[in-house]
């Protein structure tokens, strides 16, 4: 059976959640081979991660010569892994860094791109949500080794015990992928909550909530949630860019969404319109949001939240 | 300095947008625009030109049909200096991979281009790919998704915004640069800006004047293929009550519960 190799994204050596689903679907197209950059010394660890669900190999590749520069010497490492493996497929996580190695691993392999996949058959062809999420629409690479992104939540991770065999892959990087250089990181203070993009449950807030994200937080942490932000909440300044949910933030796609003072603007749909259950709270009963909803409340945020926590907490 | 601006003509995102019997997206029946997103690299384009004694020349580039000059002459009212139409009927229905070939092709025709600076994404396709791959096929550093972009002599550094870190990344020009929808408000074209669009140059080239074969482009030899497209069925609004005297909250928890989220 071909190899379908998966570019594993982590940080500092934890494997992030959509990995897992990116070779649960691996497995329908061939045998799951993780390819992980990263330190040397967290190779091991995470290949024993990536084996719990399913990677039948992990080529281990040192990131000492990758890391301090921007996606271009990714795109290389994974061009000589995929030279040397001749995989059935190649599949990364949609995310920003995802989408730009996969763009220019196309066109280093002469090979066929398709980005933000939400679904991936075992024949290769594809499911994408576009145009605000009003179409659906089927499509397949037809030119060289597939190369696929894929959204967070598209797929349930599953547990399996894959082989996990490390291969040690050494990889030749260019000057010229060198040259753009990442000189500053800061890493983002962890809140405690889901990754907005992985949550099963995101609650959010707009221009309703006045700045005041209180009643949101309150909910979220009720319901194990993560919180997001409309896209006036953002340029508002009341919540950072990377929780903005819409056409330029996130796009989210979880079991529920909470808009709480958000009306839906054609922007915010087209980061929440393929959840699966949708609520919304807003004291304007005209707010376009109610046309998507499941279940809607016409009313206060700010008190129909509060109380809402309180009585699932009660609940629980 | 020399700077190009991609900017792509996308049909209105309030204006329905759909798909052809051929699956690709209908760029001649819906009313289309500058891609808002494309507005910020303009902006960035005359912010970068505004900061500098130096003599800069802003180009306008697209790759679309008839209409797609649209856009150009939008970036060339807010302020850009010049236009270039890519214009051929072999274009129609390519893919990324062709698109940026074309763009590429453009880009070395116009010739000691020190920046090449495009939106984040357009808001049809949306697959932020195109200027990753100009960077790849121009073999230019690449610097993008910048929330801020700024220049430091013969570099570009921009800020950004990742999802677990904020990262200020720096290359030597020439290169390409993205920057996103946080990068700054883009400014509204002036009357006068209006008026003096009407005068500046905008070219236009068919694929020979770029060297690209038309076998090498166009809906037929696309990487990928789309065999499908379907509308999405409308959501068909579900319960909605009114909030008296804390029913709205009792009334919400139970259809949480009733949905197996609590």
């Amino acid at each position: 059976m071909s190899e379908v190799l998966v570019l594993v994204d982590h940080v500092d050596g934890a494997v992030r959640k959509p990995t897992y689903e990116l070779l649960a679907i691996a497995k329908r197209l061939g045998s799951p081979s993780a390819v992980f950059i990263g330190a040397a010394d967290k190779a091991e660890a995470a290949a024993a991660d990536l084996a719990k669900y399913g990677a039948e190999k992990v080529y281990a590749i040192d990131d000492a010569e990758v890391k301090g520069y921007l996606v271009a010497p990714k795109a290389e490492a994974l061009q000589q892994v995929a030279e040397a493996a001749s995989p059935a497929a190649i599949l990364l996580v949609s995310s920003a860094e995802g989408k730009e190695i996969a763009g220019r691993l196309a066109i280093k392999l002469g090979s066929g791109l398709i980005t933000d996949a939400v679904d991936v058959d075992a024949d290769g062809s594809t499911t994408q949500s576009v145009f605000a999420g009003s179409y659906t629409v089927k499509a397949k690479v037809t030119k060289g080794t597939p190369i696929i992104t894929v959204k967070p939540n598209s797929a349930a991770a599953e547990e399996g015990a894959g082989a996990g065999t490390v291969e040690q892959f050494s990889v030749t990087i260019s000057d010229a992928a060198k040259a753009a250089r990442i000189v500053a990181s800061n890493p983002r203070q962890a809140s405690g909550r889901p990754e907005l993009a992985e949550a099963a449950i995101v609650v959010s807030g707009g221009r309703g909530t006045g700045g005041d994200f209180g009643a949101v937080e309150g909910l979220a942490d009720a319901l194990g949630a993560a919180v997001g932000a409309s896209r006036a909440a953002v340029d508002s300044g009341w919540k950072p860019h990377n929780l903005q949910i819409g056409q330029t933030g996130k796009v989210v796609s979880p079991q529920l969404y909470v808009a709480a003072g958000i009306s839906g603007a054609i922007q915010h749909r087209a980061g929440m319109q393929t959840s699966k259950t949708i609520v919304a709270v807003n004291k304007d009963e005209e707010a376009p949001i109610f046309e998507l909803v499941d279940f809607g409340v016409v009313g206060d945020l700010h008190t129909v939240l509060p109380a809402a926590t309180a009585e699932v907490e009660k609940r629980k | 300095m020399n700077i190009v601006v991609c900017v792509k003509y996308v049909p209105d995102a309030t204006a329905d947008p759909r798909f052809e019997s051929d699956n690709t997206v209908d760029r001649v029946g819906v009313d289309g625009l500058l891609s808002e997103l494309d507005e910020y690299a303009v902006e960035q384009a005359l912010q970068l030109k505004e900061g500098t004694e130096e003599e800069v020349t802003v180009t306008a580039l697209t790759v679309g049909p008839e209409k797609a000059a649209d856009a150009v002459r939008k970036a060339l009212q807010m302020g850009a200096d010049q236009g270039v139409h890519v214009l051929d009927e072999a274009i129609a229905g390519s893919d990324a991979i062709a698109t940026s070939l074309v763009l590429a092709k453009a880009i070395e025709k116009i010739g000691n281009v020190d920046v090449v600076l495009c939106g984040m994404a357009s808001t049809d396709g949306a697959m932020s790919v195109v200027p990753a791959m100009l960077a790849e096929r121009l073999g230019l550093p690449q610097v993008t998704l910048g929330s801020r972009i700024e220049r430091k002599e013969n570099q570009l550094a921009v800020q950004r915004d990742g999802d677990t870190a904020t990262e200020v990344v720096i290359g030597t020009m020439p290169l390409v640069a993205s920057v996103t929808d946080q990068s700054g408000e883009a400014r509204y074209p002036s009357f006068k800006g209006i008026m003096a669009a009407k005068k500046k140059p905008l070219e236009t080239y068919g694929l020979g004047d770029l060297g690209v074969d038309a076998g090498e482009v166009g809906l037929s030899v696309a990487w990928s293929s789309v065999e499908e497209t379907t509308e999405r069925p409308p959501r068909t609004a579900g319960e909605i009550v009114k909030d008296e005297d804390g029913s709205g909250a009792t009334a919400l928890v139970d259809f949480l519960a009733s949905k197996k989220f609590i």
